[in-house]
């Protein structure tokens, strides 16, 4: 009983890691290309679920939801960009930018809030949330493993995108070397934009794998989220996108054991002292390559 | 060097922000397929004048005319388009990258892929330290290394201005003089004409066709760099060697 009760609790915190990453992914992202953490991530994603959300109901077609989120999310990211984190880039601090996407946290909330109002609205999954029994074993659920197959291939895709491809190579271009990258051709913002449209899209995917798994849609359901993918994305380091990854399912695995063996209610603490414990402990996060050295 | 100029440069004024300008009043013209040395003290205003003609920093005034295009009016990531090729000092190379990416990087904004893949290929029969380490990051080079890459680098856009700014810091005798030979190289095989800041005037002027010394954000004395090189009381009055 005590394996079978492992097992599961392993399986179930890998699922739900993977989202984490997802969403983590999406922070490393803006991260790496503004060295801004983006604290408004969380109601982006909110926002785009509630765009699937309308679409579905308009529709009756799930997917017709999910590619309205994941494109509105690369429309939202865009924007957000443009029109005004445009608004602190050249100013001293990054704490403006800070303070900047925590403003956006309160108007997208409120803003949703009057268009949707504050109930908790119902979020089906486009595959049945019951786990699959073998023996004496529950293992994941469909939905489970569509959320990993989801976050499997969004991951591959950012991989060849950032390893494999000219735009990819741009980005990672201006992201390192502003400068040196304008005397070389490369348009530094139009990159920049670009990379914060694809992480808003990353993190409406994952918006859409997380929230069915929450209590149900409403404007403040990415909110604890974000602070596990951001515990996430300290543990593995936030210039890692590999490190993220494992961050991710490190967080998923310690919620799902704290959750299965000493309440659900002790969730959100086991995830701030764990991010704390990293803090203290290793600050630059666990797998972190070696401080690269400026030519 | 009869042609007409590659680069105008009229009474150019720039610096940064509010502060006084660096640059006061700035004029001098580079021919095509020639070296110019533009030398000074620490602090003369050469980094500032590649700076401004590369479009990082904004010209408070002045004319800056690159064959018939006002470089004013194209923006930094277009000039490379034109054919300024410029290499920061410090050498500019993205650490995080690897060489081969360096590279490849040179060559993006270029339409005609197959000639970017040939100037990469040609870059590494010239530099072949950087054919055996293609695909080592930035970081992992040494000094003479890094130069070649960001000068390689510069060529893959096959440039026909290459702004070089302080090309030697930091390298050791050997490869400051491997530098200075390979932009002679580049002038009498390329016909890629080079404004060169040094601080090293001996190596500068072993390999400028003209100098231009500068000091104090002023240009105080231009001549062929045979007379600078040659002439004691040039040296001694304008040089101070």
């Amino acid at each position: 009983m005590l394996l079978e009760r492992f097992v599961f609790l392993t399986l179930d915190g890998l699922a739900r890691g993977t989202a984490y990453a997802a969403f983590a992914l999406a922070l490393v992202l803006i991260w790496r290309a503004a060295r801004v953490v983006n604290f408004a991530q969380g109601a982006m994603a909110v926002a785009c679920v509630y765009v699937a959300h309308s679409v579905t109901a308009a529709t009756g077609s799930y997917w017709a939801g999910f590619g309205a989120a994941v494109a509105s999310g690369l429309v939202l990211g865009a924007a957000v960009d443009f029109c005004v984190m445009r608004l602190a880039a050249g100013t001293a601090s990054h704490l403006n930018s800070v303070i900047i996407a925590l403003g956006l946290v309160l108007i997208i909330q409120a803003v949703l809030g009057i268009a949707y109002g504050n109930e908790y609205l119902p979020t089906p999954a486009p595959f049945d949330r019951t786990a699959i029994t073998v023996g004496e074993f529950v293992l994941l659920s469909p939905f489970d493993l569509f959320v990993i197959g989801t976050v499997a291939a969004a991951v591959a895709a950012l991989a060849w995108l950032f390893g494999r491809t000219p735009v990819g190579l741009r980005m990672r271009a201006g992201a390192f070397a502003p400068e040196v990258s304008r005397l070389l051709g490369v348009n530094v913002g139009g990159m920049l934009t670009l990379g914060w449209a694809l992480a808003a899209g990353l993190g409406a995917i994952a918006g859409m794998l997380v929230v069915p798994t929450e209590l149900a849609l409403h404007p403040h359901a990415m909110d604890l989220v974000f602070v596990a993918s951001f515990t996430a994305a300290v543990i593995g380091g936030l210039d890692s996108p590999p490190g993220v990854v494992v961050g991710g399912l490190a967080v998923g695995l310690t919620l799902s054991y704290v959750s299965g063996y000493l309440g659900g209610d002790l969730s959100p603490l086991a995830t701030l002292l764990l991010l704390l414990a990293v803090l203290l402990v290793r600050p630059e996060g666990l797998i972190t390559r070696a401080k690269v050295r400026r030519v | 060097m009869s042609a007409a100029p590659l680069l105008t440069v009229r009474d150019l004024v720039a610096g940064y922000g509010n502060a006084a300008p660096v640059l006061r009043s700035v004029s001098f013209d580079v021919e095509p397929g020639s070296i110019t040395a533009v030398v000074g003290a620490n602090g003369a205003g050469k980094t500032t004048l590649m700076r401004a003609l590369s479009g990082l920093i904004r010209p408070a005034a002045g004319e800056l005319r690159f064959d018939d295009v006002d470089l004013r009016e194209v923006p930094v990531e277009r000039r490379v388009r034109h054919g300024l090729a410029h290499v920061p000092q410090g050498h500019g190379v993205v650490a995080e990258l690897t060489v081969d990416e360096n590279l490849r990087l040179g060559g993006l904004w270029r339409r005609d892929r197959a000639d970017a893949r040939r100037a990469v290929a040609e870059v590494y029969e010239m530099f072949e330290p950087l054919a055996l380490r293609r695909r080592h990051a930035g970081h992992q080079l040494s000094g003479g290394e890094r130069q070649m890459l960001a000068l390689g680098r510069a060529l893959v856009g096959r440039p026909r201005l290459l702004l070089l700014d302080e090309p030697s810091l930091g390298l050791a005798p050997k490869a400051v003089a491997q530098t200075m030979a390979l932009l002679r190289r580049l002038r009498d095989e390329s016909a890629v004409a080079v404004l060169l800041a040094e601080q090293s005037l001996r190596g500068a002027l072993s390999v400028a066709d003209r100098g231009i010394v500068m000091s104090q954000g002023q240009l105080v004395f231009t001549a062929p760099a045979k007379d600078l090189r040659d002439n004691p009381h040039l040296r001694q009055l304008y040089l101070g060697f």
